[in-house]
């Protein structure tokens, strides 16, 4: 709505932008960013509370050690996503790669399996005996490297957000117009130096948005970093509750985990900055693909291989549980009420969240300023922060401030739309540039009503935008774990706490229903999104 | 998207948000028991649905992790939803009544247990035993040492597995430092590690770990095996030795319950903790988590030696409530952040 607004009040000045945000919008964007900043309060209180003593972790030779790791695990995160990543969108959108539709939704469906399903799935496979290992050793490799540790971590964190980068760079791609390459060529420039001119000053900023989601996932995940042994700061701030029930000590944690969160916040807003001037304003026509001819075989292996990982071991290894589940005779329970309030959940977090990324995705892209920066910068902390201290944070400010809504789905619903509002409002962020007040005044110089306008230019424009940020929360809070675990009313369970209260038990047999619905849901959604995503022009 | 669409998805939104408020604010009517319960649903569920089915009183469990169930109980403080807090291990359950949120149970539930298993304060009672073992792999012929302390001997380099992270072997630690004192718990931390330990993230993973062959031991608590053996077959290459002596190693150590202070309904609470010591509760411990029951008349699996046979050091288990010592000591020789 708050689009209408400000198009009712440009039509006197048409050729001029307004430069203040109007008032309802930075009131919504003021109260998103109140409540994005929770968690950092409660994490200062916390911290603060705890006096010195609080901050004794910090002061301890292993905490540099843990920077580090968490640095380098962060980077090569980013490497492994970027480099897998934006190779396989732009072979899913500007190629003729046979079955490309097929491939893309293989290369944006492991977004819904839970980075410790990843993991779980490959201790399993990799590990020494691992039906993974006892293959390739039967085919000849003479020695399957350790899983566990650094490399591991890294192939699963990167497998695990690659999604992110495809995702975020498809889009770029989808919305590039030939003309400017096929002008730069025109010029007398070649093709590689084309599409260095054309291409590479669109697609940057959304490969760093994309990397900088991959690379914050990685350094706030618990699950994977611990179930494949490599130490980071996101494991020590758990080991605070766990060993000492230290929520002091947790919290200075958390807040150094963040300020390094925020460095690359700060570093992916300048890379966005520099290349703002070069952001396309819509494309007229779908370009003629790129011929792979005889490449096209390595680029199927290729996009294969990391199906293959991300999805196919986990895939296996589902399977693998349920046969032998079904060999012992255990009884199998089918989840439906696990897998509605999953949906119930992902479902209303994912509405939400796009009818709050609306507005500030136009915040952010037409009234670039102070405020939609730090409102931006405070969604990506609350991003970054481990799951346990956000719900904490949730706990300590419902309790104190709204007591009637502790542990309600409602609370919860927020939380989780909180969390990965960033992701809707980043999705949002490339068809809001389509949407400048200028195409807006010209659709009213043309008589449509303000009604008309919203329903034949916003929303048509806004639509690929829409599915995906849909489905990347979605997507999230159908994995969404520990606030669901500690935040959700007494009660209630979704898949994600079903997988993971069978599997910490050992109950692997019993995982291997929650986690197949939740791939399948997963399939679907991705499906959907690619089917909607490639209808536009 | 069409408007109507757009309108259908608001209209299905407001709907959402309206079944979701609703019966979540009238909570507490109906008089359901609030309980956070660190042990998993796959394990508890069916105990706390035959407790409803016997006395008619509903419960409404939130299922997570014992720690973070204790961090967000401290986080509550007194405002605390919670009736009944059912913990993994008598360390958080310590943790929990040392913030003065749990509270005195009656003395006829006390004594239902041998005074070693409770509170000596009596703000929370144990449920079922669990004792620290040594799993071992069945696949070659093995010499174990005769206790805990014989795993520094460097014949075991590159062949142990712990999970130092976690919290049952926290308590055994404890437990070291408490028998052997300081130095001895030091050095057998310290010689261990100079064993090159592979560390686990849980005990099942530590199992896991000796039946796929990457360690040949692993200092682990007893029912993982017999869960493992129920799960993966009877040919599942481990088995397990509890040491005798009263040596640390077989640390018998207790899942626990305690009533918050904060509850509205101690009556109710009192109800579910005493069909909890009772003779079915008791019988499913025993039978479907293959923990060691802890009231008379209740025996425990076949393939384990009961609980008055296992030599098991003498410890107060509340004093293993105290980890702080532990967590310096492990963070000093390096074995945990």
């Amino acid at each position: 709505m708050t689009i209408l607004a400000t198009t009712q009040r440009a039509i006197p000045r048409v050729s001029s932008r307004p430069t203040r945000p109007p008032i309802p919008l930075l009131l919504l964007a003021g109260l998103v960013a109140l409540l994005a900043l929770v968690p950092l309060v409660y994490l200062f209180v916390r911290a603060i509370d705890g006096g010195l003593d609080a901050f004794a972790p910090l002061l301890r030779p292993r905490t540099l050690e843990l920077i580090v790791s968490t640095v380098t695990l962060g980077l090569a995160v980013i490497i492994g996503a970027v480099g897998v990543g934006v190779p396989l969108a732009w072979l899913g959108v500007r190629t003729d790669l046979p079955a490309r539709r097929v491939w893309s939704i293989l290369a944006i469906a492991p977004l819904a399996v839970p980075s410790y399903l990843l993991a779980f799935a490959f201790v399993g496979a990799f590990a020494p005996r691992g039906w993974m290992t006892t293959l390739l050793e039967s085919l000849g490799a003479a020695m399957v490297p350790s899983v566990y540790g650094f490399g591991g971590t890294v192939l699963v964190l990167s497998l695990a957000t690659i999604p992110y980068v495809v995702i975020s760079t498809r889009a770029a791609l989808m919305r590039l117009d030939p003309a400017t390459e096929e002008a730069a060529r025109s010029l007398g420039r070649g093709p590689w130096a084309a599409a260095r001119t054309a291409v590479v000053p669109v697609i940057v900023p959304a490969v760093g948005a994309g990397a900088l989601l991959a690379c914050l996932y990685a350094i706030s995940d618990f699950g994977a970093v611990s179930i494949l042994r490599y130490d980071t700061l996101a494991t020590a701030i758990y080991s605070q509750y766990r060993f000492s029930f230290d929520r002091s000590g947790a919290a200075a944690l958390a807040l150094l985990l963040l300020s390094f969160a925020l460095l690359l916040v700060w570093a992916e807003g300048r890379v966005r900055r520099r290349a703002a001037l070069a952001t396309p304003h819509g494309r007229k026509r779908v370009p003629e693909p790129v011929k792979l001819g005889h490449w096209r075989w390595p680029a199927i292996a290729f996009s294969a291989v990391i199906a293959t990982l991300s999805l196919g071991i986990p895939v296996v290894t589902i399977a693998l549980w349920l046969g032998d589940g079904l060999m012992r005779g255990v009884e199998l329970e089918v989840g439906l009420e696990a897998l509605r309030d999953s949906l119930v959940l992902a479902g209303s977090a994912a509405l939400l969240a796009v009818v709050l990324a609306v507005p500030l995705a136009h915040l952010v892209v037409h009234f670039p300023g102070r405020w939609s920066t730090l409102t931006e910068r405070l969604l990506y902390a609350v991003y970054a922060i481990p799951g346990i201290s956000l719900a904490l944070a949730v706990v300590f400010f419902t309790l104190g401030a709204v007591p009637a809504l502790y542990q309600t789905l409602f609370a919860l619903i927020l939380a989780i739309t909180l969390r990965y509002l960033v992701q809707s409002v980043g999705a949002l962020r490339g068809p809001m540039l389509q949407v400048s007040p200028r195409t807006v005044e010209a659709a009213r110089s043309l008589g449509e009503g303000p009604v008309g306008v919203l329903r034949s230019v916003t929303l048509p424009l806004l639509r690929p935008g829409l599915v995906a940020g849909a489905t990347l929360v979605l997507l999230s809070g159908l994995k969404e774990l520990p606030l669901t675990l500690l935040l959700a009313p007494p009660g209630t369970s979704t898949l994600a706490t079903e997988l993971w209260d069978a599997a910490r038990e050992a109950f692997y047999a019993q995982a291997a229903i929650p986690a197949a619905l939740l791939l399948g849901i997963s399939f679907i959604s991705v499906g959907l999104l690619v089917r909607r995503g490639e209808v536009e022009i | 998207m069409s408007r109507s669409r757009a309108l259908v998805a608001a209209m299905v939104m407001s709907a959402l948000l309206a079944t979701i408020a609703g019966p979540a604010l009238a909570e507490d009517a109906d008089g359901a028991l609030t309980v956070y319960s660190g042990r998993s649903e796959s394990l508890v569920g069916a105990v706390l649905e035959s407790f409803t089915a016997a006395t008619g009183i509903e419960v409404r469990t939130k299922y997570a992790d014992t720690a973070e169930l204790a961090a967000i109980l401290l986080e509550e403080g007194s405002r605390s939803p919670a009736d009944v807090f059912f913990a993994q291990d008598a360390g958080a359950l310590g943790a929990v009544a040392d913030a003065g949120l749990l509270d005195r149970l009656p003395s006829e539930l006390l004594a239902r247990v041998p005074p070693k298993f409770s509170d000596p304060d009596g703000e929370w009672v144990g449920l079922s035993g669990r004792a620290r073992t040594a799993a071992y792999t069945t696949r070659e012929d093995l010499e174990l040492p005769d206790s805990i302390l014989g795993f520094t001997d460097p014949a075991w380099s590159g062949r142990i597995g712990w999970a130092p992270a976690n919290g049952s072997f926290q308590s055994f630690v404890t437990a070291l430092r408490i028998i052997e004192g300081e130095e001895t718990a030091s050095a057998w931390l310290t010689g261990i590690l100079a064993n090159d330990p592979v560390g686990y993230p849980r005990n099942t993973a530590a199992v896991e770990g000796v039946a796929a062959g990457e360690v040949d031991v692993a200092f682990v608590n007893h029912y993982y095996l017999l869960r493992l053996l129920a799960e993966q077959g009877d040919d599942y290459p481990v088995a397990q030795v509890f040491f005798a002596g009263g040596d640390p190693g077989a640390l018998v150590n207790v899942a626990g319950v305690g009533r918050l202070t904060s509850t509205d309904q101690p009556e109710a609470s009192a109800t579910l903790i005493d069909y909890l010591l009772g003779m079915e509760a008791q019988r499913y411990f025993s039978e479907s988590t293959f923990e060691f029951p802890l009231i008379e008349g209740i025996l425990a699996d076949e393939r384990l030696p009961e609980l008055s046979s296992i030599d098991a050091p003498d410890v107060d288990l509340s004093a293993l409530a105290d980890l702080q010592g532990t967590v310096k000591l492990l963070r000093e020789v390096g074995a945990i952040d």
